[in-house]
C-alpha cells in the first residue's frame, strides 16, 4: 500500500562543506543517509529521519540542517497536522499509534506559573558560597512525636526507634527506568552517579543486572507487574523497594518489552526466556484492593526484615489525594506521584497524551489530604513526571514534596533529544536500546559524569534560591507554600494549588 | 475605609513584618522587684520600635490571687464585654473583677481593659485538665466575637501592651507601681501592621509568654505542621507560631527546652555529624522528625513561664542577644547598652552563639548553653 505519510523533516547537506567522511550514515539507526559511490555524494531518505540529531552534532564540518517539513496540510486549528497524519499512520496499519517520552502538548504545566520568593530587606538573603546550605533529605515514615532523655556525662540520647529512611545529599533521584527500556551502560552510569551524588536510582521493573549490585546502597528496586527479576537477594540487594502501581505516560495498563530486545543479558536478569515477550500486566493481579495492596508492603517488609522504605508509585489521576491517604494508611513509607508529564520508553500516544493529571496539581492535593488527615508524617511523598530544572525540583518541594525523580532530565544529560521515538529500540543515542552496536555509544564513565555534573549544577542551583529567600535548610522550603505565588492562574487553581496569587 | 486600629495584619499579608528591642531580666531567687530597670532598659532601645507597639510580661506580680488564672481582656465595645461576661460566668468562679487601672499616656486608641481573677468551674472541666480547658476557652473569646481578645490567661504573671512605644505603654499601665522577680519587655517596629492592640508582643498563652524580634521565613510550613495538630494560626503572626511550637513540644509532647532549642535551631549537619555516635543520632531523629519546625530565617526569642526565661536566636545568629548575668540577676537584651544602664558593673556579659539557649531558671540558678 503507498503510504500516504508524508515525511516530518528534510535533512538538508551543504555539499560544498560536506568531506564524504559518511560519519553520518554509521551514526544514523534509522537508515537515513546513504553515500553514492559512483556520484561520490551523501543523501538522505527524508521519510526515515525523526530529527534526533544524533548526525548534525556529530558531523565533523556541521554540514548537516534537519529541517521541518515546510509541507503542511492546510491550516486548520481542529484537523492539524498531527491528528491529520494519526489517521493516515492508522489506517495503513489497523495499530495503536505509539511513541516515547512525556506528554508533549501545551498548557498542562503549571511549573511556569509559579514564582519563587526571595528577600529584601526585612530579612536577609545568605550567600551559598559562604555559608552553610543544607540539602540534606531523609525520605521514610516519621513519628509525630520523639522521646529522648538527657543522660548525665553523655547529653542527648534517643529513645524512640524511627522506622528505615533513605538519606538523600539532594533532593533529586533518578527514576525508574527499566533494564531492557534503556541500556545497562545507561543503568550503570545511573548507578555511579547516584553513587557519588549521595541520591538514589531506581531499578524500574527489569531487575538489577548481577554486577550492579555493589551499587545497592544507592539503589532503589521496583516490584512491578511482571515481577520481572523479582528474588529475595534482588529485594536485599537495594536500599528501599518501590512498589509500581500505575505511571504517568501510561496509567491504568501494562506495558510490552518485545522479545527481539530480550537479549541474554535481560533475560537472565528479568529471568524469562530468551527472546520471549515481557509482558507486563495493567494491574497488579495480586492487588485488585486496597488491602491487597497493604499485604504486599508487608510482605516485602517482612521479607526484607523491616530494613528498608517501602515506596509506592501511582499515576496522578482523579483521585490521588484519597488513593494516597489509603497508600499510608496501608503503612507505604513514601509514596511516589507521577504526572501526566512523565515519560515512558513506549506508550500508546492517545494514553499518554489524555489520561492522568499534572504533578503540581496532584502534588498539592495529596500533601493537604494526608495534612488535613494528620498523617502526613507517617509518609514521604515524592514528585515524578514532567520536572525539567533546578526551580522545578524547589517549587515541588514548596508544594509538598519530600524529593522529587527524574529521568527524562537524566537521558538528556546522557544525550537524549526527546524525539520521542523510543519505542523503535534504535536509539541512536544509545540510551533506549539494547542494541549493542548502539549501546558502546555511551561510555559509563562518561555517562556517570556528565549526570553527576547535572545534578551538582542543580543543587547549586537550589541552594541559590533557597539562599536567596533567606533559607538554609530545605526543610523549611518542604510544604511552604507561602514560599509560592501563582501568575495567570484561576481562583479555583490557586486555591488547589494553596498558593496565593502574584502581588498579593 | 478599613478600620486598620481593630484588626491584626489588616491587609491580609502572609504574615507580620517586624523588627524590635528584646529585653528580659530576671532575678533567679525569686526576688520581686519593680518595673522601673526593665522600663528604663527597653526605653534605652526606643530606635529599634517605631511607636507602634510595645509591651511587658510580668511573673509574681498576683502574690494575693496566685493560684487563680488571671484573665486581661481587651474589648472593642460593650456589647463584646457583655457577652464574654456571660461566658465567664457561665464557665467560672469569678473570685475578683476590674477594669485595670490606667491613665493618660501617649499610646493610640485604647481598648477597654478589664482584669478577672477565676478558677475553671468543676462542674464543668469534667475530666479536662484545667490548662487545657482554659486553651479552650481562650480560643474560643478570641474568636466568637471577633472584638474581645484574652491578652494574659496564666497565674501570678500578667501582660501589658498596647500601641505605643514599650516606655508610653508601662506609663499607660502604672507598670511601675508592679512588682515581679522576672519581666520580659518588647519594642516593635512592625512594617505591615499598623496598630492593633492585640498584636503587640508579649503574646500569651496560659503561663508562657514569647517575645520575639524577627521574620520567620519558614512561616508556611511550621503553620502548616501545627495545624495537623489542632492548632488554629488565625493571626497570621510569626510570633504565634513560635508560642504554639512552643506549647506542642514543651507541654503536650514533653520535651525540655535544652530539647526544644535544638528542634527550632537545630545545628547543621555538619556539626551532627561531628558528635558522639548517640547524640548524632538523637540529633538527627530530631531533624528528621521535626524539620517542619525549623524555625528558618532571623530571629531572638525571649521565652518565659512560670520560674524560666530562655533566650534563644536562630541558628546562624541574624538578630542579636546579649546576655549578662550580675549578683542573682539575669539579663537578655537585644542591646548591651540596655543592660549597662539599669546595671553597669556584669559578673558577666556574652554574646550567645546562634541555636544556643540562655536559661535561667530559679533556684537552679543555670544559666547553660551546651546539651550535646
Amino acid at each position: 500500500m503507498k503510504s500516504y505519510v508524508t515525511p516530518e523533516y528534510i535533512v538538508e547537506r551543504d555539499q560544498d562543506r560536506c568531506i564524504r567522511c559518511k560519519v553520518c550514515v554509521n551514526q544514523c539507526s534509522y537508515d537515513t543517509h546513504y553515500y553514492d559511490e559512483e556520484d561520490d555524494i551523501l543523501h538522505s531518505r527524508n521519510e526515515n529521519c525523526v530529527n534526533c540529531q544524533r548526525c548534525a552534532t556529530f558531523c565533523p564540518t556541521q554540514a548537516i540542517t534537519i529541517r521541518e517539513n515546510p509541507n503542511h496540510y492546510r491550516s486548520n486549528a481542529n484537523w492539524t497536522q498531527e491528528a491529520i497524519t494519526s489517521i493516515k499512520k492508522q489506517a495503513e496499519t489497523g495499530g495503536v499509534v505509539l511513541t516515547g517520552m512525556g506528554c508533549d502538548k501545551p498548557n498542562l504545566t503549571y511549573w511556569d506559573r509559579l514564582l519563587l520568593n526571595a528577600s529584601q530587606v526585612t530579612n536577609p538573603s545568605i550567600d551559598p558560597l559562604r555559608e552553610a546550605m543544607e540539602l540534606r533529605t531523609y525520605i521514610g515514615s516519621k513519628p509525630d512525636k520523639l522521646e529522648l532523655e538527657m543522660e548525665e556525662g553523655n547529653g542527648v540520647v534517643l529513645k524512640t526507634k524511627l522506622a528505615p529512611q533513605l538519606q538523600l545529599e539532594t533532593p533529586i533521584m533518578f527514576s525508574a527506568m527499566s533494564y531492557g527500556s534503556i541500556s545497562l551502560n545507561v543503568h550503570k552510569s545511573l548507578a555511579r552517579a547516584a553513587s557519588e551524588a549521595g541520591t538514589f536510582y531506581n531499578t524500574g521493573e527489569g531487575g538489577l543486572e548481577k554486577s550492579l549490585y555493589k551499587y545497592g546502597d544507592h539503589v532503589i528496586v521496583q516490584v512491578a507487574s511482571g515481577r520481572f527479576g523479582v528474588h529475595p537477594d534482588y529485594l536485599d540487594a537495594g536500599a528501599a523497594i518501590e512498589i509500581k502501581i500505575g505511571q504517568g505516560a501510561k496509567p491504568g495498563i501494562g506495558g510490552h518489552l518485545p522479545g527481539e530486545k530480550v537479549s541474554e543479558e535481560i533475560s537472565r536478569t528479568r529471568m524469562i526466556p530468551l527472546g520471549t515477550d515481557a509482558l507486563s500486566p495493567a494491574p497488579q493481579h495480586d492487588i485488585y484492593s486496597i488491602e491487597d495492596l497493604r499485604q504486599l508492603i508487608y510482605a516485602l517488609k517482612e521479607a526484607t526484615d523491616y530494613t528498608k522504605p517501602v515506596f509506592v508509585k501511582i499515576a496522578a489521576v482523579h483521585n490521588s489525594a484519597a488513593i494516597a491517604s489509603g497508600i499510608v494508611r496501608a503503612g507505604a513509607d513514601a509514596v511516589v506521584l507521577d504526572g501526566v508529564r512523565g515519560g515512558t520508553g513506549a506508550a500508546p500516544r492517545i494514553i499518554r497524551d489524555n489520561v492522568g493529571i499534572p504533578i503540581e496539581m496532584a502534588l498539592a492535593a495529596v500533601d493537604q489530604r494526608l495534612r488535613d488527615e494528620g498523617i502526613r508524617n507517617q509518609a514521604s511523598v515524592i514528585a515524578a513526571g514532567g520536572i525539567k530544572s533546578s526551580a522545578d525540583v524547589l517549587k515541588a518541594i514548596a508544594l509538598g514534596a519530600d524529593a522529587v525523580y527524574i529521568a527524562t532530565a537524566a537521558l538528556v544529560s546522557l544525550g537524549c533529544t526527546v524525539c520521542q521515538k523510543c519505542y523503535t529500540g534504535k536509539c541512536p543515542w544509545g540510551i533506549a536500546t539494547t542494541d549493542l552496536w548502539l549501546t558502546k555509544r555511551i561510555n559509563p564513565d562518561i555517562g556517570a559524569k556528565r549526570l553527576a555534573g547535572l545534578l551538582r549544577g542543580w543543587s547549586l542551583e537550589i541552594m541559590e534560591m533557597m539562599g536567596g529567600m533567606g533559607i538554609n535548610a530545605i526543610e523549611s522550603v518542604r510544604g511552604n507554600r507561602l514560599l509560592l505565588r501563582g501568575v495567570g492562574l484561576t481562583d479555583k487553581e490557586l486555591e488547589i494549588l494553596g498558593v496565593r496569587m502574584v502581588g498579593e | 475605609m478599613k478600620d486598620l486600629t481593630k484588626t491584626n495584619n489588616p491587609y491580609g499579608d502572609e504574615k507580620v513584618f517586624d523588627a524590635c528591642s528584646i529585653f528580659g531580666m530576671m532575678n533567679l531567687k525569686g526576688e520581686r522587684f519593680s518595673a522601673k530597670d526593665p522600663i528604663r532598659a527597653i526605653a534605652n532601645m526606643h530606635d529599634r520600635g517605631n511607636g507602634l507597639g510595645g509591651g511587658f510580661a510580668a511573673y509574681g506580680i498576683y502574690p494575693d490571687y496566685k493560684d487563680d488564672y488571671a484573665f486581661q481582656i481587651m474589648y472593642l465595645d460593650r456589647e463584646a464585654k457583655k457577652k464574654t461576661d456571660r461566658l465567664l460566668s457561665e464557665c467560672f468562679n469569678i473570685l475578683s473583677e476590674e477594669e485595670m487601672p490606667t491613665q493618660e499616656a501617649n499610646v493610640r486608641d485604647p481598648p477597654i481593659m478589664w482584669r478577672y481573677f477565676l478558677q475553671p468551674k468543676k462542674s464543668k472541666t469534667k475530666s479536662q485538665a484545667d490548662d487545657d480547658y482554659i486553651l479552650e476557652k481562650v480560643m474560643r473569646i478570641n474568636t466568637e466575637t471577633g472584638k474581645a481578645f484574652v491578652f494574659s490567661s496564666g497565674k501570678n504573671m500578667g501582660v501589658f501592651k498596647g500601641v505605643g512605644f514599650p516606655e508610653d505603654v508601662a506609663e499607660y499601665f502604672y507598670l511601675e507601681e508592679y512588682k515581679g522577680y522576672m519581666w520580659t519587655c518588647h519594642g516593635r517596629f512592625p512594617t505591615n501592621t499598623p496598630g492593633w492592640w492585640g498584636g503587640a508582643h508579649p503574646f500569651n498563652i496560659l503561663d508562657w509568654t514569647v517575645v520575639h524580634n524577627g521574620e520567620i521565613s519558614s512561616y508556611g510550613i511550621n503553620k502548616r505542621y501545627l495545624e495537623m495538630f489542632g492548632y488554629k494560626c488565625t493571626m497570621q503572626t510569626d510570633t504565634e507560631v513560635m508560642a504554639y511550637a512552643f506549647d506542642l513540644l514543651m507541654r503536650r509532647q514533653g520535651l525540655s527546652i535544652e530539647i526544644v532549642s535544638k528542634i527550632l535551631a537545630p545545628p547543621l549537619w555538619t556539626e551532627i555529624k561531628a558528635m558522639k555516635p548517640e547524640n548524632e543520632l538523637a540529633l538527627r531523629a530530631l531533624r528528621q522528625t521535626y524539620g517542619s519546625l525549623l524555625m528558618n530565617g532571623p530571629f531572638t526569642i525571649v521565652v518565659a513561664h512560670e520560674g524560666e526565661m530562655i533566650g534563644l536566636t536562630d541558628r546562624i545568629k541574624l538578630r542579636p542577644l546579649t546576655a549578662a548575668e550580675k549578683g542573682d540577676y539575669l539579663f537578655l537584651s537585644s542591646e548591651e547598652s540596655a543592660i549597662r544602664l539599669v546595671s553597669p558593673m556584669l559578673d558577666r556579659v556574652w554574646s550567645p552563639r546562634g541555636g544556643e539557649p540562655v536559661i535561667g531558671r530559679l533556684e537552679s540558678r543555670r544559666a547553660v548553653e551546651v546539651i550535646a
